[in-house]
This record gives structure tokens, sequence and C-alpha cells, in this order.
């Protein structure tokens, strides 16, 4: 480990985080509020710019009310920060912190470009270039839940302790679903770096979208014929991007989810005793955890930073020599392109659906996907399995087990069912 | 009225012991182990709440095992008040009783009285109330809806049915000069005709009403999560209905066709043709429907009402008593000594007890009036068919999730200006 890798990885690190995720998390805010005023028929937050008649110019610049998020800010600084009276100070104290933090940490196994060269040096585009992508996301990520478990029993109030409660427990369920849905991905890739597993899709084509590959080619229908375990593997692969992109929803608590918030019946959830600035850096991590979902989701599923459209190779052929700055620049503005359009798509399902009730929002983790996600891992090992053991072993026995593992998995659901309905009544 | 046989007996089923029963049923029904439960105080400053309403729940787990209502926060003494001011005076009051269709309060406060003095209004005068209680009805449902659904999670639709509301607001103004209070009667008409131009604006509202109910049915009636929120939820069935009194969709959703301009034809509702929507099972899903259905039909009353409308005066020609036009007041010495008795003294009512409903938005708005003659009543009481839906709650609410309480109550469609009156 050299100097200069350290001097990278600060820069890295500074840069990432504090030039790009901090305003994308402002200013998803702003998004969020006129994304939905257009879905609304509203106009949105459009005053604030820069207050130029202070400086003695005869016209404020409005620039689409785009200094918003900075108001916001500054608003969250200057207000009375307030204690209610028998919190239970220290946890009421680290509760935002615990909420906001994880978001952040674990947003530097993405790969947020491909490599720049500098003074001869390679850098990936990446601040912690580890083995253990997913797991170490899912493992980050799901610390987030001790804040708002803590935040909703430290403010010893009954409406936040209900949404703490409800949290935890979707949180807690959400994430099998979430780590089941991706087995079947990193059993395709056969490897847990996520720097690797997108250039493997810069190279070989989008697991969702494998249409052209490394010099531009679109797969026609020859490439059908060799090599239809690709073409076979799009159903679970989809099966996957659904449950987690779901399951991205529940665990960032965004709309047909967000029980442990939802203002009509616990006012404000875990954090309706908190203001000013301790308020908004649970409303940071909440965006954060959106964003690194996004990014997530971009990374395993859609190529990353890779433009697709077998534009990667032409950006290559263009560029010998120097390419290698600007071509990691545009991959920077694709994954962050990416990004932001799964960001505007979490917005957009916000404020089309209604929520689910806690029991419902249960059953659903729990009953639906959960046993997708775990056949689905069954159908990945499948296809993925078929050519190594033969077609007549695959028909023989791998698809009759599938079918006994399905069936098994519905009747002990229904038999679930029947006994809980039982007791009931 | 006549329909009913009067012979059945309905019993009004005990809360409490209801209550007690669903939570000593759930304790033997799970197995889980049992603490002490939580008492959850809902209200009055909640936003499910829709005003004032304030519930205290006591919970076990997240099952409401009891439901105390509490009401009358926005309590200010109206039938008091009522009984120490002229008939005209008061009607400005019923604005404030179900401020989300005040004109609605207005037609109904009026009838009352001109049941009472024996008057009958000239065509147009009806056909301009009719009009009227059906644009406040629009304006009603389509708020009952939108919050519904706001309440259940779906903001946008809210936010699609307020900008009709505004319409609404915008022609109210056209019509009466304001917004919100409108005071649009007075015994024996109207304060003033149509102005020019509103039956153009009111027919191009209708059509834009129109598509925004269909929207808003696009968005909502087919919806897997909204119909897993609200079907089988807050079931109310047809006797338990009727025997809490309730009237209005809530009652229709539950079976019973009970429509007062059906039943007990007032202002010349028999001229129009229009279905009464009732519901099934009676539960929320059944409550939405019903409101969507009787949305659309107000429209098309509207529309007839439009088609049709008579030519003609609009209020009652006894100068002697009721307020005569402002034109001749100015002009004329007879008139001007007539609104000056009229507007000091109030009306000369007659002795003698009254009662009189109409159909509103929320259900049976009653006005009772017991006269002993002159100017103001003697007693007058106000049946709000808010207090009387709200009285179901402690029944209803037990035995559902604490998620269940903001679509049942959004279901209901409560004021809280009426209520607590």
């Amino acid at each position: 480990m050299d100097f200069f890798f350290i001097i990278a990885s600060a820069v890295k690190i500074f840069g990432f985080t504090f030039l790009v995720i901090l305003p994308l998390v402002a200013y998803s805010t702003y998004a969020e509020r006129r994304v939905s005023a257009v879905l609304q028929d509203r106009v949105g937050p459009n005053r604030v710019g820069i207050p130029a008649t202070l400086f003695g110019f005869k016209k404020d610049l409005k620039l689409f009310g785009l200094i918003q998020p900075l108001a916001d800010g500054v608003k969250g600084l200057l207000k009375e920060d307030f204690t209610p009276a028998h919190v239970r100070k220290s946890f009421y104290w680290m509760a935002p912190a615990f909420t906001a933090a994880p978001a952040f940490v674990s947003l530097c196994v993405i790969p947020f470009g491909s490599a720049v060269t500098i003074f001869g040096y390679e850098i990936k585009m990446v601040i912690a270039d580890i083995g253990v992508g997913p797991l170490f996301i899912f493992a980050i990520a799901s610390l987030s839940v001790y804040g708002i478990t803590l935040a909703g029993w430290a403010s010893n109030s009954k409406y936040p302790f209900l949404g703490g409660v409800r949290s935890c427990a979707q949180m807690i369920s959400y994430e099998i679903a979430l780590g089941l849905s991706v087995i079947p991905v990193l059993l395709f890739f056969g490897k847990l770096n996520l720097s690797d597993i997108v250039t493997y899709q810069a190279a070989n084509g989008w697991l969702l979208l494998p249409l052209w590959n490394e010099n531009g080619t679109l797969i026609h229908e020859a490439y059908w014929q060799t090599s239809s375990q690709q073409w076979l593997l799009l159903l679970p692969m989809g099966i996957s991007f659904f449950v987690f992109t779901t399951s991205i929803f529940a665990e960032t608590n965004r709309m047909p989810f967000d029980l442990p918030e939802c203002e009509t019946e616990l006012v404000g959830g875990y954090h309706t005793e908190y203001s000013s600035m301790k308020f908004a850096l649970f409303f940071m991590g909440e965006y954060a955890a959106m964003i690194v979902g996004s990014a997530l989701i971009v990374t395993i599923f859609l190529g990353g930073w890779s433009l697709g459209f077998g534009l990667d190779s032409a950006l290559l052929q263009t560029s010998e020599g120097d390419w290698k700055w600007y071509a990691g620049l545009i991959h920077m503005g694709a994954f962050l392109a990416k990004t932001v359009a799964f960001i505007i798509f979490f917005i957009w399902v916000r404020w089309t659906v209604p929520r689910f009730r806690y029991d419902q929002l249960m059953k659903l983790g729990w009953v639906v996907f959960f046993e997708l996600a775990l056949f689905n891992i069954f159908l990945a090992a499948l296809i993925i399995a078929a050519p190594h053991i033969g077609l007549l072993n695959t028909f023989l026995f791998g698809i009759p087990a599938l079918v006994i593992t399905a069936l098994l998995m519905f009747f002990i659901t229904k038999a679930n069912e029947v006994r809980r309905k039982a007791k009931v009544t | 009225m006549s329909e009913t046989s009067a012979t059945t007996i309905y019993e009004v089923p005990d809360a409490a012991a209801t209550a007690a029963q669903a939570a000593t049923d759930y304790q033997s029904g799970t197995e889980d182990l049992l603490g002490e439960k939580m008492v959850l105080n809902m209200g009055p400053s909640h936003p499910a709440t829709h005003g004032v309403l304030r519930l205290i729940l006591e919970l076990d787990g997240e099952v409401v095992t009891k439901a105390d209502p509490d009401i009358g926060f926005l309590h200010r003494g109206d039938e008091k008040i009522a009984e120490n001011m002229h008939y005209n005076q008061f009607v400005p009051y019923t604005d404030r009783l179900d401020y989300l269709a005040p004109l609605a309060n207005n037609v109904a406060y009026a009838c009352a009285v001109e049941k009472l003095m024996g008057w009958e209004l000239p065509p147009r005068g009806q056909a301009i109330r009719v009009l009227a209680c059906e644009i406040a009805r629009i304006s009603s449902h389509l708020l009952g809806v939108g919050v519904y659904a706001m309440d259940v999670g779906a903001m946008t639709v809210f936010l699609y049915t307020f900008t009709e509301r505004e319409k609404i607001y915008n022609l109210s103004e056209q019509l009466t000069g304001a917004r919100f209070t409108t005071s649009y009667t007075r015994v024996g008409g109207q304060i003033r005709d149509l102005p020019e131009g509103f039956t153009d604006s009111l027919r191009s509202f209708l059509t834009e009403c129109e598509n925004t109910v269909d929207e808003v049915d696009r968005l909502l009636t087919r919806n897997k999560i909204f119909l897993i929120r609200t079907k089988d939820v807050g079931i109310i069935s047809a006797e338990t209905a009727i025997s809490y009194g309730l009237t209005g969709p809530n009652l229709r959703a539950s079976g019973p066709c009970r429509d007062l301009r059906k039943d007990r034809p007032y202002l010349g509702y028999e001229q129009y043709e229009f279905d009464v929507p009732v519901g099934e099972l009676g539960d929320c899903y059944d409550r939405y429907l019903v409101r969507m259905e009787e949305l659309r039909q107000s429209i098309s009353i509207v529309r007839q009402v439009l088609d049709t409308l008579p030519d003609g005066p609009v209020n009652v020609a006894d100068t002697k008593s009721s307020l005569p036009e402002k034109e001749k007041v100015m002009m004329k010495m007879e008139e001007l000594i007539h609104h000056f008795i009229v507007a000091t003294q109030g009306i000369e009512a007659p002795e003698g007890e009254v009662y009189f409903g109409a159909e509103n938005p929320k259900g049976e708005l009653g006005f009772y009036i017991n006269s002993k003659g002159g100017g103001v009543p003697h007693r007058l009481k106000i049946r709000a068919p808010s207090f009387v839906n709200l009285s179901i709650l402690s029944d209803l609410l037990v035995g559902h999730m604490v998620s269940d309480i903001p679509t049942i109550l959004g279901s209901l469609d409560f004021v809280m200006g009426e209520c607590d009156r």
C-alpha cells in the first residue's frame, strides 16, 4: 500500500460522499417535491433562488427553486433542537446518527465509474474494492434498523414506539427476501465483487438486457441458438430483480411499505418527537438509503457504470491512449444517470399507490417474497447447472425436483394459513 | 315515513359488552403471552381524525380491544344560540355545521322554517335549491373520497379531488359572494337569483368533474392495495346500521335503500331521474363505491336541473313575512316598512312544532323547531348525521388493527363541526 493509494482513496471518499452523494440526497428531497408536484397538478417549490435583490439587483434569480435544499438545511440547523422531557437522552441522541451513518458507509463498495489513469496509476472508481460487496452492504445497511428502533424506544412516546416496533419487524423480514433474491445473481456471476460484476456486464451485456456484447454487436438469433441458457436465465433474473426492487422499497421505508412513519396512523412514526437537525438526519438517512438502494439495483442488474448499447467499445476505440480520462467521467455520468432514473421511479411509485396494512405487509414479505426468492434460487441453480449435468439429467431429476420444491412450498404456506385462520376464529 | 310499518324494533348493541367480549375472545383465541394493554390516545389533533375527534383506544399489540370516542371539542352551543336570534339570523350558523357542504345546510334549514310557515317556493326557487344541494353533495363527496384515499395512503387522489373542489368554491363565490360560508338561503327563498353566466360555468365544471371522478375511479377502484386495505374492513351489517340510526351513504352501503330525496321528496326531487346506489356488505370499500356512484348521480341531477330550469320568481311572494326585493325596498314605502319589520322583529312564525329532514351529503340533517310564535324559535334541535354516524365507533373499531382506524374513520366521512355543533 503506497502513499498514492492513500491519497487517492481519501480524494475518492471526500469527492464521492461529499460532492456527489450529499448533494444528491439534498436534491432528491427537491426532486421528491417537484416530481410529486408534477404528478399532482401542483407547482411545487419554485421560489428559492439567489436573492439578488439583497445585493442591489433589480430581480431575484429564482432558478426553478433549485436552492430550496440549501434553505431547508439552514432551517434545520437554525431551528430549536428540542429534547422532550423523560426521554433516554443517550439513545435519543444516538438514534439519528445510527440511521444516517450506515447508508453513507454502505456506499463505499459501489463502483461508480470504470477507471481513471493519473500519473501512470490506474485508479478504480470505487472507494473500497472488496470481495464481499453485496454482503457488506446488507451487513451495514441493516444496522440502520437500530437507529429507528432506538428512536422509537428512547422517545418515550407511544406513536414512535409503535413505529419503531413496526419498522424493526418490517426491515428484518424484508432483509431475508432481499438477501435471498440476490443469490441467483451471485450464482450466475460466481463472484461477490461488485466491480467485477459490473465489468462482466460491460463485457457481456447487462444482466436484465443481455442484448449487446463487448464489441457492440447486437446479440442476434444465432446467439439465441448457441446460448439459450442466457436467455432462459432471464426468468430467474427477472424474478430476482422484482423481489430485490420491492424489498429495497421495504428496506428504505418507501411508500407502499412506509408503515414505520405513516403520517395518517402514527403521526410521524419513529421521528415524531424529533426536531431540527436530528429530524433532518433521519430524513437524510432515508434518502441516502434510497440512493444506495437505487445504486445497488443499477450495479447488479443494469450494468452499473457501463453505457450499454455497444457504446462502451465505441468509446474505447475512439479514445486510444488517453481515453481513460474522459471515458471514466462518461461512465460516472452513466452511473449517476441510471441511479437518478431509479430515484425518480421510487418517487413516482410513492405518489401513486396507497400503503399496505402492517399484517398484510408482513404476510407479503414472508409468504410471497420469501418463497418466491427461495424458489428462484433453485430455478436459477438448475438453469446454470443444466449444461454441466446434461439434458437427460436435467429433465429426469432437475425439473421434477423443482416442481416438488414448488409444490412443497405452496402446501406448507396453505397449511400455515389454514392453521392461522383456525386459531383466530 | 309511511313505508316503515313501525313494528320492527332494532336493539342497539351494548358497546361496552361487545368490547369486553371481543377482548376475551381475542385472549382465548391466541396462545401468545399477553402482557398489559396499552392505552393510546388518538386525537383530538391527529391527522386521521379529521378535525377534533378524540379516540381513547385500548390496544393489545396492534389490535384494538376497546375504543372510546370523546367528542365535543368543537361545541359551540348552536342550538342554544338559535333560541336567541331571528330565523334568518341563524342561517350563517348553519354554514358551520357541515362546513364541507354549507349550501346543503342552508337549504335544509330554510326548508325547515318554511315548513313551519307553511310556505311553498316557486318552481325556479326550488330548482335553484336542488342545484345548491347537489353542488354541495359533489363537493362533500369529492372531499370524502379524497381524504379517505389519503388516509389509506394515496395522497395524489386527495389533490386531484381538491382541484375540483377549488372550482366548486369559485362557483359558490359566483353564486353567493362567499367561497366557504355561503349563507345563501333565507326563509322564503334565496338571497339572490342565479348570477349571469353561472349556468355555463356550472356546465363546464360538470364535464371537468366527471373526468376527475373517472380518474379517481381508475386510480382506486381496482387498485390491489386499496382493495385489500378496504375490503372486509369495518363491516356494518344492515341491522346494526339501522339500530344505530346511520343515514346517508354509510347506511346505504350496508344495504338499506333509504334516501329522503326518493322516500320523502322535497324541493321537487321527484321530477329528476336518479338512482340510489346501495352496497352489499357494508365494508369500507362499499362505502367508497356508494360515494363514487352518488357523485355521478349528483352530476346527472345537476344536468337535469340545468336543462329544465324554469323561469319566474325565486322567492315566496308573501312580502309581509319574507324579505321583499331590494329594488322595491329602495323605491317604495310599503316595502321599506315590511323590510324594516322583518329585519328587526323577525318573521312572524305561527305556534307549533315541526321537523324537517333533508338528505345531506353526510346523511339526514334534520331540524326540529318548536315555536311559540314570534320571530325566534322556542327550541331548535339539530339532528346532525355525523353525530349519529360516529355513535357506532366504539362498536365498530373493536377487533380492528390500528392501521384500520384511519380507513374506517375516512370511510365514515364525518365532520366534527356538525357532530359537536
